[in-house]
């Protein structure tokens, strides 16, 4: 065991963890943040991006002690109490259908837009490539995004 | 289940926009998913796989597993009942319960390559996983069946010695891999191509491929001392999975319950599986609740998708392109443990004017993992066949495609001669046409762009109208004028009960945050399943049944001081949070005021919904035309869909927003069909070879095109609320589509799916 210390969401959580666990299974079963879920075991569906120090991660392809130290946000945390504009602009662009891979691809479209705040359409596509969703087509996420871009910039 | 009902628009109105209600859980990480459950005591399960396509179990020594500290529950055959070989209807159809018990767990015999043999439920699930390794199995390996051409060889092993072709007059006596013939002639077929001026005849093949949702399944069961079973699942059906259950496991279906789940996406993949039936049985053998959570390889493992097709279009037509004769033949692959043939002929059936029409599909069973319903199956692949013969046809007679399909739209039903309820296809074809800029399209390979070519392709889209028997709702009307409705219908992202609010308040007369719909457990009433795009008209054909006797017994309770005093049920209508008489709407009383008069705190109706005689009357197909625009690159053979317009007539759209999604969703999943999809089996070993995200791929963001989205929105006067469903419609048609693009980009036919770079260069 190793003891790890991670802020999740803005608490601070110490725990004692097998080297083995990964991220996501820290967060989900010892700290209780059950809103980042797990699609797919092989980090291609993204549905488990969480932020750590700020950079978009899969939580899967992380172990838990690689993340002592760090500062972890995820769906849970990221609008800090109130709704986060891309949290908004998915509901009202109808960018999901079953919403499992919602958390993760709004972690991943927060990264995103910290680095480029005006993305165009063709770099929203490829700077979430790397999330999958199976039920809408990705047009309205690519709309919602858009949408959370003019809304933090107006 | 969901009851919430905040944060809806005000205004009651079938077909406007509506930003859906469920989201707000979804969108901030709240949502309930099957895998979040924990309960005191739990355990978590793992399985024992068979690596061998066919063999006969010698021995399972579970003593070493059982050892292993940590341990609470090993499940094999041994642990269920053996059912007898026969049919039985629970539910939604014919099952042989033999057939499903053996898929679930290998009795005897493996029958494919990672059935399961033995499960484990730990205290941990890296302690299941670890059991399973010291399972030790001896097995006698037996020659397998894979492809459907041996399957069906003089001499081929057989895969059941007690399985004899259906369909087929007379009985056969000798067995046979051949499941089933499903056939359909009309008219003299031979007459018909002697009368044809051109003829054409192709063959078409489709792979297997997989709903791949993104939330693996998962269930909880806790079965109690006294047999007392609660079942929570991600499942598009918590009433087959309480009725299956109770079978496969010996139980009254009294004593089980079941609780649907959050479902991170179905496609008709999140039925029942195995995983329910042994978390079961894990959970009596060790007397606390099991969670089983499938890896994404188990899902590719235990859960079958869409199977394999070899289809056989021949069309003959005179020199006006007028079919006189067509003919959709071919084979898909099943195995006995499920009940879906892919019926890739149903399109032919329905959709164009001939005098002369034969269908015949065989159903041949392989060693494989048992087949399943994905997005429209059968309409999805068939029209791949059925749509790019027709465009092999317009070739051959130098017409334009669309102007061949609707010089053959027919009358009324070609099968069945039954009139069509409503069907305004010229309608689509002839607006999407324009918004497209069809007049556009160059003859084959001559628009080029660099090294890109660049082409136009169409096809017809099409899906059957189905209202499932079972509906059900029941109808809670509070005093205050607050309705709560309770259906047994389910939601896997189709955003149904903000679909169904705005139904029940439109017909109430009630303002959407007055509307409180509650789709639940297996103790509401009615049975239904969420599938065969059919949900939205069941449940409000059952809400419509009960909006009938809660009428009627708000008007007995109104008596004579009521201004509505002498109306009868059929005289009046909900409006402004009342009822009214429909000719006079002056005479009007709130529900409020009827309970209140009438010393009510509630009133409450359960109801059934008529019987679905409609489609006994009236064919009722929804359909639609699909454009799409390709370009392929002549170096690599790369083709990438630059847009594609569907333009659909699927009766009345009541959320214009969710139905927007749910036809790109389709198409979107079309175009993985047409150019990526395909789970993979080794031909040696029948193992499937790429059970992951990261090697069965699906369209990610950078594959998908601009997708325009039309509709006729012309009620379908048969329907409920007008509506035939949407759900499926947006696959089909798209693999064409998509084919037939390919085809005036390059020049270059293909016929296999998916279209990958080897089979266009």
């Amino acid at each position: 065991m190793t003891r790890i210390t991670v802020k999740v969401d803005g608490v601070s959580y110490t725990d004692d963890v097998e080297p083995r666990l990964l991220l996501v299974h820290y967060l989900r079963d010892v700290v209780g943040k059950t809103g980042t879920p797990i699609g797919c075991d092989t980090t291609n569906c993204g549905a488990c991006t969480v932020h750590m120090d700020g950079m978009s991660v899969k939580s899967c392809s992380v172990l838990a002690v690689q993340a002592d130290g760090s500062e972890i946000t995820t769906i849970e945390g990221i609008g800090n109490g109130e709704w986060h504009p891309l949290q908004s602009a998915f509901r009202e662009e109808h960018a999901l259908q079953c919403g499992y891979c919602t958390p993760g691809m709004i972690m991943a479209a927060a990264d995103l837009l910290r680095e480029n705040p005006d993305p165009s359409e063709e770099e929203i596509r490829e700077g979430i490539d790397g999330n999958l969703c199976r039920c809408t087509g990705y047009q309205n996420i690519v709309r919602a995004v858009q949408r959370a871009a003019q809304g933090a910039s107006s | 289940m969901t009851t919430d009902t905040q944060d809806v628009a005000a205004q009651a109105e079938v077909g406007r926009a509506r930003v859906r209600k469920e989201d707000a859980r979804l969108v901030t990480g709240q949502t309930n998913w099957t895998d979040n459950m924990v309960l005191p005591g739990m355990l978590y399960m793992a399985f024992a796989r068979s690596p061998h396509a066919h063999a006969r179990i010698v021995k399972i020594d579970t003593s070493k597993a059982a050892a292993l500290p940590g341990v609470r529950a090993i499940v094999t055959a041994a642990d269920f009942p053996d059912i007898a070989n026969e049919e039985a209807f629970v539910g939604e159809g014919p099952m042989n319960f033999r057939d499903l018990s053996r898929n679930c767990m290998a009795r005897d015999k493996v029958l494919y390559d990672g059935h399961a043999v033995a499960a484990v439920a730990a205290n941990s699930p890296s302690i299941a996983e670890e059991a399973i390794e010291l399972i030790e199995v001896q097995y006698e390996v037996l020659p397998h069946v894979i492809d459907v051409e041996e399957a069906m060889a003089n001499g081929a092993p057989l895969l059941h010695d007690d399985m004899f072709t259906q369909g087929v007059e007379p009985k056969p006596t000798k067995p046979s891999n051949v499941a089933k013939k499903i056939t359909f002639t009309k008219g003299d077929i031979a007459k018909g191509f002697a009368e044809a001026e051109v003829v054409i005849e192709r063959k078409y093949t489709t792979k297997p491929v997989h709903q791949a949702y993104i939330e693996p399944h998962a269930c909880v069961v806790a079965v109690g001392a006294d047999d007392q079973t609660t079942i929570w699942s991600s499942s598009q059906g918590q009433f087959m999975v309480r009725a299956y259950c109770a079978k496969l496991l010996g139980v009254d279906i009294a004593n089980i319950r079941a609780m649907p789940a959050e479902i991170g996406g179905g496609f008709g993949g999140k039925t029942l599986w195995s995983h329910h039936v042994l978390g079961a049985a894990a959970s009596k053998l060790a007397g606390r609740p099991v969670r089983v959570t499938l890896s994404r390889e188990g899902v590719y493992r235990l859960v079958g998708g869409r199977t394999n097709t070899e289809q056989r279009v021949a069309i003959g037509a005179d020199d006006d392109g007028r079919f006189t004769a067509l003919i959709h033949t071919g084979i898909s692959a099943m195995t006995p443990y499920n009940a879906l043939a892919e019926q890739f002929t149903f399109p032919a059936r329905h959709m164009y004017a001939t005098e002369t029409l034969k269908t015949d599909q065989q159903v041949v069973d392989l060693d494989m993992l048992a087949n399943s319903f994905m997005r429209a199956p059968g309409e999805s692949v068939g029209t791949f066949a059925l749509e790019s013969a027709i465009d092999e046809l317009a070739i051959e007679l130098d017409l334009d495609p669309i102007e061949l399909r609707i010089r053959n739209e027919p009358e009324k039903d070609p099968s069945s001669g039954l009139p069509f309820s409503a069907r305004h296809l010229i309608d689509a074809w002839r607006a999407g046409a324009e918004r497209f800029g069809w007049e556009q399209r160059a003859a084959p390979g001559t628009r080029r762009e660099g090294e890109w070519l660049i082409g136009m392709g169409c096809a017809t889209a099409t899906y059957p109208y189905h209202r499932f028997p079972g509906g059900a709702a029941r109808i809670r009307l509070d005093k205050t004028g607050h309705a709560t409705v309770e259906v047994p219908a389910n939601d896997m992202g189709m955003g149904t009960s903000t679909t169904q609010t705005i139904v029940t308040a439109e017909r109430l007369g009630l303002p959407l945050e007055r509307v409180t719909v509650a789709y639940g457990d297996s103790s509401f009433p009615g049975s239904l399943l969420a599938g065969g795009s059919g949900q939205t008209a069941s449940i409000i054909g059952a809400v419509i049944a009960a909006q009938r006797s809660l009428v009627e017994q708000l008007l007995a309770l109104a008596g004579d001081e009521s201004p509505l005093a002498g109306l009868t049920a059929d005289e009046v209508g909900g409006r402004d949070e009342g009822l009214c008489e429909l000719a006079d709407p002056s005479r009007w009383e709130s529900y409020a005021a009827i309970l209140r008069r009438a010393g009510r705190d509630e009133l409450a109706v359960v109801a059934s919904a008529a019987d679905p005689e409609e489609t006994e009357t009236w064919s009722m197909h929804s359909t639609g035309a699909v454009f799409c625009e390709v370009r392929v690159n002549t170096v690599t053979g790369e083709t990438r869909v630059d847009r594609v317009l569907g333009s659909y007539d699927c009766g009345r759209i009541i959320n214009p927003k969710t139905a927007d999604s749910q036809f790109r969703g389709g198409i979107i999943m079309g175009i993985g069909l047409a150019l990526m999809e395909e789970t993979e089996f080794d031909e040696r070993t029948a193992r499937i070879m790429n059970p992951s995200l990261a090697e069965y791929h699906v369209p990610v963001h950078m594959d998908v095109p601009r997708i325009e989205v039309m509709w006729t929105d012309i009620p379908d006067p048969y329907a409920p609320a007008g509506a035939r469903g949407i759900g499926e419609i947006g696959i089909t048609g798209v693999a064409a589509a998509v084919a037939n693009a390919i085809y005036n980009a390059t020049g270059r036919r293909v016929r296999d799916l998916p279209i990958t770079l080897d089979k266009v260069l």
